[in-house]
C-alpha cells in the first residue's frame, strides 16, 4: 500500500495552494489526486476576468489564475495524479482511489486536505412544474459546454437565478450570438455581485426581473418557452402577472453546495448551515489530521479567499505531520446570531490558536451602515462598521489572539443595525 | 445633471454619484478608491471594457482569450466577431498574441491558457 504524509483531494485552486504551502513547510511526501484531466478545477471554465485582484493586484481570468498555481506546483515538483477519482475515505485515513493508469488502489495518509470544491444545485431540487425537456441546463454545465467544449446550447435563453454564474453566462451567451430574454430572480435582490449586473446585464440591455420566478415550462421533447410570474413576500406567484417567454434554453443558476459525499463516508461532521465540514480555527475537521478548505468547506465568491484559506490548511496540515499536537484545551462554539447565516470556524480553541484567527461568514440580507460585532457574553471582542453588507459577499474578519484569552462561553457573531 | 453608477473596478461595487456637465464628469463621490473615480470619468465620456471569449482551433477546440486592455464598449461585438473568424494553431501558450489589433481598436487579443504542449 502506498503511504503518504499528506494527501490532497482535489486539484482546484484550493488543493494547489494547500499543496504549495505544505511543500514550502518541508513536506515532500505529498500528492494531489484530481479526477479531472488537468489541474485548475472550476477555474478552467471561468474564462472571464475578475480573479486575483487581492493576491496578484491585477485582474486575471480563471485559467490565468489557475496557471499561476499549476506552474508553481510543477516548479516545486509536487506530485499530482490526474484522472484519479477518490471514492472513499475512512476515519483512519485510508483512501480508496481509482484511475485508468493504476486501477483501483487504497493508499494511506498521515494527514488529508479536503479540497473537492462544490457542485451546483441540481435542477431536480427546484420545484418547477412541467416536463423536463431538452434545453434545460444548470448555468455551470452550460459554461463548461461553451468555454471548454465549444458547444453553444441554444439561441434564445432565459436564466433563472441571478447568482454570478448565471450573470456571467447571460453575457457569454450574448457574445456567442444568443438572445438572452431575461434573468429571473425569486428574491427581491440579486445574489450576484453588482459589478456583474452592470457588466453582464446592463451593458447588453438584459432585464433583471427581481421577485419573479419561472412557474411553468412548456415543451415536451424540446423546450419551447417558460411562464414567468411575479411573487409576493411569501414567494407565492401572484395571479395575473404571468408572462410567457419563448426560448429554447433555460439556464438554472440557483446556487452551489459543497461536495461532501466523501466527507460523509469518512465520518466527518457536516454543518447544516454550510453543508461543509465543521472546522475549528485551524481548519481541522472533527477527525484529527483532516483539514478542509475552499468551496468544499463553504461556498466562496472570490478565489483569492479560497487560496488564502487553503494556504492555512496546508500549513496546519504540515504542522500536524511534523508532530504538533492538534488543537488543545476546551473549544468554545462560534455561533451565528442576528443577521449572520453561518460562521467558519464553528468552534475555536483559543489556547492553541495562532496569533490571529479568521472568522468568515455571510449575512442574511442587505444591511446598510451597520456593524459586525463579535462578542462572548457581555464582552465585546471585535467591532467593525461598514457602509454595506450583502449576502453575495463573504465577510472575512481577523481577531487578534490576545482578545481571545479567558473566554468563558460561546462566541457570537452578529450584525448590529444602525438606529433607524 | 447627476448620474448614479456602480463601479465595476472590484467586487465591492461602490455606488458612485457623478455630476455631469456637457457630457463630462465634473465630480465623483461614493468611491472608496481612485479606480472608482477614473471609472466614472471614462464611463461618462467613453465607456470601455475588457472582453473575454474563446477562439477556436481548426478542430473546434476552444482557446480562452482576452483583450490585452480595455476597448470601447461599442466595439465589443466587432471584436468578438473578428476573434470568431480567427483560427488558432496549437500549441498556444498563455500570453500568446492571437490578434495584433482587434477591430481597429489598437488593442491586441491574447490567449489566457496554455493549450496543447
Ligand atoms: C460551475 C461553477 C462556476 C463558478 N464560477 C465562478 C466564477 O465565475 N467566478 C468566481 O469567482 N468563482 C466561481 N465559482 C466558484 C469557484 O469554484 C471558486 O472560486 C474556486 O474555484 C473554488 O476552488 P476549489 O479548489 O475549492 O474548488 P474547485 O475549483 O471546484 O476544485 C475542486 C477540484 O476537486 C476535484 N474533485 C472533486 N471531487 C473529487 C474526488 N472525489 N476525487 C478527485 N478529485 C475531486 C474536482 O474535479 C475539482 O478539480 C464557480 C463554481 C462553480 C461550481
Ligand atoms: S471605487 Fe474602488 S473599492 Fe469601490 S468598487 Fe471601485 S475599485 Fe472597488
Amino acid at each position: 500500500m502506498r503511504e503518504f504524509d499528506l494527501v490532497i483531494i482535489g486539484g482546484g485552486p484550493a488543493g494547489m495552494a494547500a499543496a504549495i504551502a505544505a511543500k514550502k513547510q518541508g513536506i515532500d511526501d505529498l500528492v494531489i489526486f484530481e479526477r479531472g484531466d488537468e489541474l485548475g478545477g472550476i477555474l478552467n471554465q471561468c474564462i472571464h476576468n475578475g480573479f486575483g485582484l487581492h493576491t496578484f493586484k491585477e485582474e486575471l481570468t480563471g485559467p490565468e489564475y489557475a496557471e499561476r498555481y499549476s506552474d508553481q506546483v510543477k516548479e516545486l515538483g509536487i506530485p499530482y495524479e490526474l484522472g484519479t477519482m477518490v471514492l472513499d475515505m475512512t476515519e483512519d485515513k485510508q483512501i480508496s482511489i481509482i484511475s485508468r493508469s493504476r486501477g483501483a488502489e487504497t493508499v494511506k495518509a498521515k494527514a488529508v486536505v479536503l479540497a473537492m470544491g462544490c457542485r451546483e444545485r441540481p435542477r431536480g431540487a427546484l420545484g418547477i412544474a412541467g416536463f423536463r425537456p431538452q434545453g434545460v441546463y444548470t448555468a455551470g454545465t452550460a459554461q463548461k459546454l461553451v468555454n471548454c467544449e465549444g458547444v453553444i446550447p441554444g439561441k434564445e435563453v432565459v436564466i433563472l437565478g441571478s447568482g454570478d454564474i448565471g450573470l456571467i453566462m447571460a453575457r457569454r451567451m450574448t457574445l456567442e450570438g444568443a438572445k438572452v430574454r431575461a434573468v429571473v430572480e425569486l428574491m427581491p435582490y440579486s445574489s450576484g455581485l453588482k459589478r456583474n449586473i452592470v457588466q453582464c446585464l446592463d451593458d447588453y440591455g438584459i432585464p433583471l426581473m427581481l421577485s419573479h420566478t419561472v412557474i411553468d415550462i412548456k415543451g415536451k421533447r424540446r423546450l419551447e418557452g417558460v411562464w414567468v410570474a411575479a411573487v409576493d413576500e411569501k414567494n407565492t406567484p401572484i395571479k395575473g402577472t404571468e408572462e410567457y417567454f419563448p426560448c429554447d434554453t433555460l439556464l438554472l443558476s440557483c446556487g452551489l453546495i459543497p461536495e461532501n459525499e466523501l466527507s460523509k463516508s469518512a465520518g466527518i461532521e457536516l454543518s447544516p448551515l454550510t453543508s461543509g465540514p465543521t472546522v475549528d480555527e485551524s481548519l481541522e475537521t472533527n477527525i484529527e489530521g483532516v483539514f478542509a478548505c475552499g468551496n468544499v468547506l463553504h461556498v466562496h465568491d472570490l478565489v483569492d479567499f479560497v487560496s488564502e484559506e487553503a494556504v492555512r490548511a496546508g500549513e496546519n496540515a504540515a504542522e500536524y505531520i511534523k508532530g504538533k499536537p492538534s488543537s488543545t484545551g476546551v473549544p468554545v462554539a462560534v455561533k451565528p446570531a442576528d443577521g449572520v447565516r453561518y460562521t467558519v470556524p464553528s468552534r475555536l480553541y483559543a489556547e492553541s490558536a495562532a496569533d490571529s484567527v479568521h472568522i468568515r461568514f455571510r449575512v442574511t440580507g442587505v444591511f446598510k451602515n451597520s456593524a459586525i460585532v463579535v462578542s462572548c457574553g457581555e464582552r465585546e471582542l471585535f467591532r467593525k462598521r461598514g457602509r454595506i453588507f450583502v449576502p453575495s459577499e463573504m465577510q472575512d474578519i481577523i481577531i487578534k489572539k490576545d482578545k481571545l484569552s479567558e473566554l468563558d462561553g460561546d462566541i457570537e457573531v452578529r450584525i448590529e443595525e444602525a438606529a433607524k | 445633471m447627476t448620474r448614479e453608477l456602480t463601479c465595476i473596478g472590484c467586487p465591492m461595487g461602490c455606488e458612485l454619484t457623478v455630476e455631469v456637465e456637457n457630457g463630462l464628469a465634473v465630480s465623483v463621490s461614493g468611491n472608496t478608491c481612485k479606480i472608482g473615480e477614473n471609472y466614472a470619468r471614462t464611463e461618462i465620456s467613453a465607456p470601455v471594457r475588457t472582453v473575454t471569449t474563446t477562439a477556436l482551433t481548426a478542430d473546434g477546440v476552444p482557446v480562452p482569450v482576452k483583450t490585452v486592455g480595455n476597448i470601447p464598449k461599442e466595439k465589443i461585438f466587432e471584436v468578438v466577431g473578428q476573434i470568431k473568424r480567427t483560427t488558432v494553431a496549437l500549441p498556444v501558450k498563455l500570453g500568446d498574441i492571437i490578434l495584433e489589433d482587434a477591430a481597429g481598436t489598437g488593442v491586441a487579443v491574447a490567449a489566457t491558457k496554455s493549450v496543447g504542449s
